[in-house]
């Protein structure tokens, strides 16, 4: 497919259905509807199954009814929709269940406002749910990136079992940017040995489920997730580097933000200051690796967030006390400018800010 | 030797958890005996609610799904849409079904899913240890109402079958008890019909089975069975409220 121009949510919808998602339950919520409009007029046109959902709880539980019966499933939400889908989140975990789960967050807390914020970060990579799980996590910051992203965590979800969360605010659900989605070739998976898909007197019943009354059987499960965590967790850190020969500082930000801090750091570069950057592309496995790169030029590390400062304490946990780690966040909708956060680095480097 | 009667092999061999007199027993062997006896048990996958409830999916010889509290009829509709072809039903009980999860209920109704719900009615929570449920009757005690359910600050019993009934998605609605042999008869009549109704794709169906607990109502096996008999029947009348085909 060529390039064409798309606004974020409908291409992150287009897709998945090109990624073979034939399954999509979800509910309005600003700023995701256009998904959810999306999927409602072009998955019955390829015999996939789109149900409004009465709520955002009701969604996710179809979710991992469909994931459960072996469907290539997806919903997509807002973050206090996301935050009604955490308890499900939990289950579908536990329950080694693949799918899919877009937010594209907004302000809050509360109800806040529909515009971009990454406020999620905690909700995204330490969840509501109860319990000792994990999600795979992707942080996009273009367009083409969310779309290449969201096809391969279909691949992803099915291949480690798991959920795989596209972190992206309205920012990037609401822009248009000119994307190449591919067609992924014969999405069809093998025949699940695990889903529910009625016996047909062939096999002996499978149950799915998250109930293990005997505390050594329910450790024992828990140790099956955690050895699957740890081996995602070597396999799927990504990241982007710019810049780090003999930058002074370095800039860790992700998703959309991270091109204004791309638009600052040229800006430092025109006034002869040398500044890097480190972009998690996966926020969980969070991108230790990345951390290893920083040069001995650099004196400090400063975090920028749509947020009061939630990555930084993955960065500070990174960073292991070698350097100080600064912050800079805006929040509840408000975006800073390349100078505002040019100014932030400037005085970070003459010592008027620790 | 003439085998005259044996075991539904709609259930496992796995010995259940129910107390002596609970009819979660008989609910469960009518629902599996529907089901062989319709021939569609290996095409039938089954959602477990939490509660008693919750450990059916050790029972029931096909396959089963162990969803969250009260969210059975969503995963139900998840697993019924990605299989339209194979039968889908919840096993639900009343604080799982009318309280936390009415929302799901209603609009699984409301949608017409192609479901069948099993919704076993005891008036308690049983398996925390006998709270006050939203069917809980009048003047009945219970741990979080010690001096009977009362009116102002508790309402009247939820009546979920009039309720549903009300919804044209609702194919098929009906109440029934298993206290005696004759209503256990009737019981296994309905829940055949409420599957029939799925098989056809006329589209939701419930059936309310007036259950006992015995343990957590403090009565004998028997005295429990002449309480529904007494105190349930009168407030849940058993009838049928909705059959497919019938004019409203």
């Amino acid at each position: 497919m060529a390039k064409v121009l798309m606004k974020g949510n409908e291409a992150i919808a287009l897709a998945a259905i090109k990624a073979g998602c034939r399954y999509y339950f979800g509910y309005p919520i600003t700023p995701q509807t256009e998904l959810l409009e999306y999927m409602a007029s072009e998955l019955p046109k390829v015999g996939g199954v789109f149900v409004q959902a009465e709520s955002e709880v009701a969604a996710i539980n179809m979710v991992y009814g469909a994931a459960a019966a072996g469907g290539r499933v997806m919903t997509t939400t807002s973050s206090p929709g996301y935050a009604l889908m955490q308890e499900g989140i939990s289950y579908i975990a536990a329950a080694e269940t693949p799918c899919v789960i877009v937010n594209i967050s907004r302000g809050g807390p509360g109800l806040g406002n529909i515009q971009p914020a990454q406020s999620d970060y905690f909700q995204n990579t330490r969840g509501g749910g109860s319990g000792d799980y994990r999600l795979l996590i992707f942080a996009p910051a273009s367009l083409q990136e969310t779309v290449d992203l969201v096809q391969e965590s279909f691949t992803l979800a099915q291949k480690y079992r798991m959920v795989v969360l596209i972190s992206a605010d309205g920012m990037l659900g609401q822009m248009m940017e000119p994307v190449d989605i591919k067609e992924v070739d014969s999405p069809e998976d093998e025949e699940k040995q695990w889903a529910l898909t009625a016996t047909e007197g062939k096999r002996p019943p499978r149950a799915i489920y998250s109930l293990y009354l005997d505390p050594v059987e329910l450790e024992k499960a828990n140790e099956r997730l955690q050895a699957n965590y740890e081996k995602v967790s070597k396999l799927e850190e990504r990241y982007e580097l710019l810049q780090m020969d003999d930058a002074q500082l370095v800039i860790v930000t992700y998703g959309s933000v991270s091109r204004i801090v791309k638009s600052a750091i040229s800006l430092l570069a025109g006034e002869g200051i040398k500044v890097g950057l480190i972009r998690p592309i996966s926020l969980w496995p969070f991108p230790k690796k990345a951390f290893e790169q920083i040069p001995d030029s650099a004196k400090g590390l400063l975090t920028v967030e749509l947020s009061r400062g939630q990555m930084v304490d993955d960065v500070r946990i990174a960073a292991k006390g070698a350097l100080p780690v600064h912050f800079y966040g805006r929040c509840g909708g408000m975006i800073p400018s390349p100078r505002e956060i040019a100014d932030e680095v400037k005085r970070i480097l003459r010592g008027d800010k620790s | 030797m003439t085998v005259l009667f044996e075991k539904t092999s709609g259930l496992t061999d796995e010995p259940t958890i129910y107390c002596p007199g609970c009819s979660h027993g008989i609910i469960q062997r009518l629902v599996a005996e529907v089901l062989d006896e319709l021939g569609l048990m290996d095409s039938t996958i089954g959602v477990a609610a939490v509660g008693c409830s919750v450990l059916s999916y050790n029972y029931f010889n096909c396959d089963m799904l162990g969803a969250a509290h009260g969210r059975a009829p969503a995963s139900a509709t998840g697993i019924k849409r990605v299989h339209p072809g194979k039968m889908v039903f919840t096993y639900q009980g009343d604080g799982d079904l009318a309280s936390i999860g009415t929302a799901e209920i209603i609009h699984a109704a409301v949608r017409g899913e192609k479901i069948t719900a099993i919704f076993v009615n005891n008036a308690i929570y049983g398996m925390t240890g006998g709270q006050m449920a939203p069917t809980t009757l009048l003047g009945q005690k219970t741990s979080t109402s010690p001096d009977g359910r009362k009116a102002e600050s508790a309402g009247m019993p939820i009546r979920m079958c009039e309720m549903l009934a009300t919804l044209e998605g609702a194919a098929f609605v009906e109440r029934v008890a298993v206290n005696t042999p004759a209503h256990i008869r009737s019981a296994k009549q309905a829940i055949r019909q409420a599957f029939k109704t799925q098989q056809a794709g006329q589209g939701f169906s419930i059936v309310e089975v007036l259950s006992s607990c015995p343990t957590n109502w403090k009565l004998t096996p028997v005295a429990a069975m002449q309480w529904v008999e007494d105190q349930m029947i009168p407030y849940y009348p058993l009838k049928n409220f909705r059959t497919p085909g019938e004019a409203r």
